[in-house]
């Protein structure tokens, strides 16, 4: 690995250069500028797929690779180096991101082919890409926050690409502010993590040296094993504040629905695919901290698990496509979170359905908008209705999304959400029995509102009247993503998981991992799941089949309370907003009343005084003279007095 | 004869020159309160450099005296010039710079 | 202070010359005070000057003497002089003050200055001194030694600042013209032009009748016997100096005309 990892810095170099070309080229490259960030994604997918390539054909005890590019600081015990680090786990995202990346790019290219602003909306989308490589290609916790904020910044800039609406940027300033709280998480685990070993890369936290490094982080014995319980503990849910923020996880998960104001390619690619994921990659990336913290890793289970279910639930109750889709994405990140809390064991499976899930949700936020594109941006399910006739390909490629979901075998999901759940029934005491329950049911909620999306758009009778809104299929630049991550869905799930080929892969990233069995046995998981799955898509097929009111029902309480994000936003706004504004009131009236009014009245006597004072300048010389004749004659006068007092004091 | 009543001499007609400067209006007359001023010192150098026997004195009144041609060449220009425009010698015309 | 001391008593002709000139030289000082006349003031100060230049000769600086005398009353008062002539003769100076209470402040702070000054010098102990040798007092050669010696720099930075200033006199005073140069012709054809307005010709007629007087006070006659008020002197005529024309050379007629009544030299046939 190490002759090729050269080329490294090209895959964020590409898209880097590309964002800088189109905000910096200005309006010349108005009309084609956006094939520029088309070609810097593709260059980038290219160089990753043959990196992958060369990755593969290396020997496994090799395929870690670290490359120095130069020192960043360096201030007394700190040197912090720009690094990169290619293994199994960053080359997976580097694919994700890449692959994905430029299929959303190309489906941009139709999608926002009438914005104004469409060479500006491709910046942001290549900056972002660049951003996300240097995340998951870091070599220290330090570069990966440099790629961390950029993300943040990248997501604040396409959630407000249509800043003139208010809603619009609101939802930008949101996402912005609650990423910071999760950003302050990272930083102090840095902090914590310097100053308990003295170092931020990867190299010396995670690896036992050269020996070690192929061996698999589970015998790791690296600067993170000097660390005691405590401290191990106290970086952990740092970290986990921190995924929470990026991973719009309970209780940071408030931004995520709002973020859907952002353009629909956007929401594919950041908020389903990538970014959102990156809290899940931080915490796998930081295993062996969290092996030797399980208090972190329950705290981590707990907040998996109760954002999957409380996802779940509002996703039965949104009318809005995209923002069901939202809710089924934090719903779905909790299950990787849930993987990811119960250690090794869940590791390599909150990865695959990482990747599994970024290609089936990516697919159905391109579904969701190739939807809109053909109904004027309507985004209310309610209006919808047997769209399967109108725009079959995207029918198709969102009905193999909804199969991927469901976790029907032998689509992609089922290979990795069953792993999952049935990951989170090993253990031993209460544990499996709570976590796995939630999981299974977790799984039938999902299958219910999936449907119910797919019932209210696709399939029923149509509620839209033809004059006024001309439902379409889209172009083929809007289509083909779509039916390559159809593809994908249907696919990808069930070729990485034979013979274990994804875990193996992964190994030398994450370690080995021996097979627990489930409290249950597996068969009896699996056709529980599966029987859950299907229970839960024909209660929702049978409720929404027939006809949808336009207008929402009163519904029960749950609905209510799930149709306002269970609150999320009262809550918020409750216990932090309103204190918030009361604290700044009063210091805003303090600083008017106090200060403010101070300096003013100091303002005006000094103006007075100067006034005042400025009376002795009469102009007239002889009086200047008259002054200067005074001191003199003080000083001559001062003279005397000492003279003649000094030698009599002094005696 | 004291010969400190030179000093005594110098130090009165120093103070009769700055108190002209102060009360006359007549900038040509003020200028004559500055010599009268800068002669006084003179008279005290001489009458030092007469007490400790040493010449520096003199010549130090010497560098005055050359000194106060200079200026009083350029400050009769300036009095020319002020009169040239303003059609005044006073030097209480000459207030523009009050606040 | 004591009396003793080597070089600190002076012989009785010095002290009485001192004793002469001190009280005139005050008094001449508060001249500058008091006189009205910036002329007057002049005069007062050279007096001053001249009896500090005695006082220089008489303390064993005779070359400093002649310096001042050379320099101060030579040069400066005279520059003093004609810049009095240039700006002010016809403006005479009020004393009435202007700035309130400036006089009293004035008074008050010459007051408290002599008396601060003569404070210091009669609380001074002077330490005892060598006065100056016969050789040192005699020539200028001691004083050139130094001059040149010790001060030479000096010198020669005060001969930089007397161009400088001379320089910088030339500058103060130069006026850039504004209008056409007055040429002769100018001169002549302005004349030519003013004579429908009452102009002359001519030059102003000089002032005097020679019969009686010759002075420059007193106005000429013209043809017809009248005094010709402006054959005298504009500065004259500002200051209220001009006399009269002798008044048996003028007499008013019955009708109000004049006439010149002849006695002795004929004015009007001199005309």
């Amino acid at each position: 690995m190490n002759d090729v990892i050269g080329y490294a810095p090209w895959l964020v170099g590409f898209p880097l250069v590309g964002a800088a070309v189109l905000l910096l080229g200005g309006r010349a490259l108005d009309k084609w500028g956006h094939w520029i960030g088309v070609l810097a994604s593709s260059a980038s997918a290219l160089l990753g797929g043959w990196l992958l390539f060369r990755m593969i054909g290396a020997d496994p005890a090799e395929r870690v690779a670290d490359q120095r590019l130069w020192t960043w600081m360096s201030a007394g015990g700190l040197d912090v180096d720009l690094g990169l680090r290619l293994d199994p786990l960053s080359m997976t995202f580097v694919m994700l991101v890449t692959f994905v990346g430029t299929l959303i790019h190309f489906y941009s290219v139709e999608y926002m082919a009438h914005d104004p602003h469409r060479r500006r909306f491709f910046a942001y989308l290549n900056l972002f890409i660049a951003a996300m490589l240097v995340l998951v290609l870091a070599d220290s916790y330090l570069v990966l926050f440099v790629g961390w904020e950029g993300v943040g910044l990248a997501s604040y800039l396409l959630i407000g690409f249509w800043d003139h609406k208010r809603p619009n940027a609101v939802a930008a300033k949101k996402a912005f502010v609650m990423n910071r709280v999760g950003d302050m998480g990272l930083i102090v685990a840095m902090a914590l993590l310097f100053a308990h070993t003295g170092a931020l890369d990867f190299g010396t936290l995670f690896d036992a040296g050269d020996a070690g490094a192929g061996e698999g982080l589970a015998e790791a014995t690296g600067a993170v094993s000097t660390l005691d319980q405590g401290t191990a503990t106290a970086v952990g849910l740092a970290l986990l504040l921190a995924a929470c923020g990026k991973s719009a996880q309970f209780p940071l998960q408030a931004w995520l629905g709002d973020a859907m104001a952002g353009p629909t390619p956007v929401s594919a690619l950041i908020h389903a695919a990538t970014m959102v994921t990156a809290g899940v990659y931080l915490l796998v990336r930081s295993g062996p901290i969290l092996d030797a913290a399980p208090t972190a890793q329950l705290v981590i289970v707990i907040v998996g698990t109760v954002t999957l279910i409380f996802g779940a639930i509002i996703g039965c109750a949104k009318d809005d496509i995209k923002k069901a889709l939202a809710a089924s994405t934090m719903s779905q990140i909790g299950y990787m979170m849930l993987a990811a809390g119960l250690g090794p064991v869940g590791y390599a499976f909150a990865i695959f359905h990482l990747l599994t899930h970024g290609f089936f949700k990516a697919g159905l936020f391109l579904g969701a908008g190739s939807v809109m594109h053909g109904m004027k941006d309507e985004v209310n399910m309610r209006g919808f209705g047997a769209l399967r006739r109108v725009m079959p390909l995207t029918a198709w490629s969102m009905f193999f999304g909804w199969l991927a979901i469901l976790g029907i075998p032998p689509f992609s999901g089922f290979w990795s959400k069953d792993k999952i759940i049935e990951a989170a029934f090993t253990g031993e005491g209460w544990q499996p029995w709570v976590f796995g329950g939630a999981a299974l049911i977790g799984a039938g909620i999902t299958a219910f509102y999936m449907t119910r999306l797919m019932t209210m758009t696709f399939w029923g009778r149509p509620r839209w009247t033809e004059p006024e809104y001309h439902p379409h299929e889209s172009p083929a630049l809007m289509v083909w993503p779509q039916v390559i991550l159809a593809v994908g869905s249907i696919a990808l799930g069930g070729v990485l998981a034979f013979g274990d080929v994804f875990t193996t892969w992964l190994e030398p990233s994450v370690g080995h991992v021996e097979h627990h069995e489930p409290v249950l046995s597996v068969p009896v998981l699996m056709g529980a799941t599966i029987a859950v799955v299907v229970v839960g898509a024909l209660v929702g097929y049978l409720m929404y089949r027939r006809d949808v009111p336009a207008e929402a029902p009163r519904g029960s309480v749950l609905t209510r309370a799930a149709r306002r994000d269970l609150f999320q936003d009262t809550v918020n706004e409750g216990l932090v907003m309103k204190p918030g504004q009361g604290v700044t009131a009063v210091l805003v009236t303090a600083d008017t009343g106090v200060v403010a009014r101070g300096w003013g009245v100091l303002a005006v006597g000094l103006a007075g005084l100067g006034a005042w004072l400025r009376r002795a300048q009469t102009g007239y010389v002889r009086a200047y003279a008259a002054s200067m004749a005074a001191g003199v004659l003080i000083i001559g006068a001062v003279i005397v007095l000492v003279a003649t007092l000094g030698p009599t004091a002094g005696a | 004869m004291d010969i400190t009543n030179y000093v005594v001499l110098a130090c009165i007609l120093f103070a009769i020159g700055a108190t002209t400067v102060l009360l006359r209006r007549n900038a040509i007359v003020v200028f004559m309160g500055v010599e009268l001023m800068l002669n006084a010192t003179n008279l005290v150098f001489v009458t030092f450099a007469r007490i400790h026997g040493d010449l520096t004195g003199q010549v130090l009144a010497f560098f005055v005296m050359v000194v106060a041609a200079a200026e009083v060449v350029v400050g009769l220009a300036i009095i020319v010039t002020i009169f040239r425009t303003r059609r005044s010698a006073s030097v209480d015309d000459v207030n523009l710079l009050h606040g | 202070m004591t009396p003793d001391m080597a070089g600190m008593t002076t012989s009785g002709g010095e002290a009485f010359l001192f004793w002469v000139l001190a009280p005139l030289m005050v008094l001449a000082a508060l001249g500058l005070l008091f006189v009205r006349r910036a002329v007057h003031a002049a005069l007062c100060i050279v007096f001053v000057m001249v009896s500090l230049a005695i006082m220089y000769i008489a303390s064993s600086a005779p070359f400093l003497g002649v310096v001042q005398v050379v320099v101060y009353t030579g040069a400066v008062m005279m520059l003093f002089l004609f810049v009095l002539m240039l700006v002010g003769v016809d403006a005479s100076d009020s004393l009435t003050e202007t700035i309130r209470g400036q006089r009293w402040i004035g008074l008050l702070l010459g007051l408290g200055l002599a008396v601060v000054l003569i404070g210091v010098v009669s609380q001074a102990a002077f330490r005892p001194g060598t006065p100056l040798t016969e050789d040192q007092v005699a020539n200028p050669v001691g004083l050139a030694r130094v001059l040149f010696g010790d001060y030479v720099l000096a010198m020669e930075t005060v001969g930089v600042l007397l161009v400088t200033a001379a320089m910088g006199a030339l500058m103060l005073t130069h006026r850039r013209r504004l209008e056409p140069k007055r040429t002769q012709r100018y001169v002549a054809e302005q004349r030519v032009k003013a004579l429908p307005e009452g102009g002359t010709l001519t030059p102003l007629p000089a002032p005097g009748v020679y019969a009686q007087t010759n002075a420059m006070d007193v106005p000429a006659l013209g043809p017809d016997g009248r005094p010709l008020e402006h054959s005298v002197s504009r500065v004259l005529r500002i200051r209220g100096q001009e006399k009269a024309a002798p008044a048996s050379l003028v007499e008013t007629g019955p009708a109000g005309e004049v006439s010149t009544v002849r006695t002795g030299t004929d004015g009007g046939e001199d005309a």
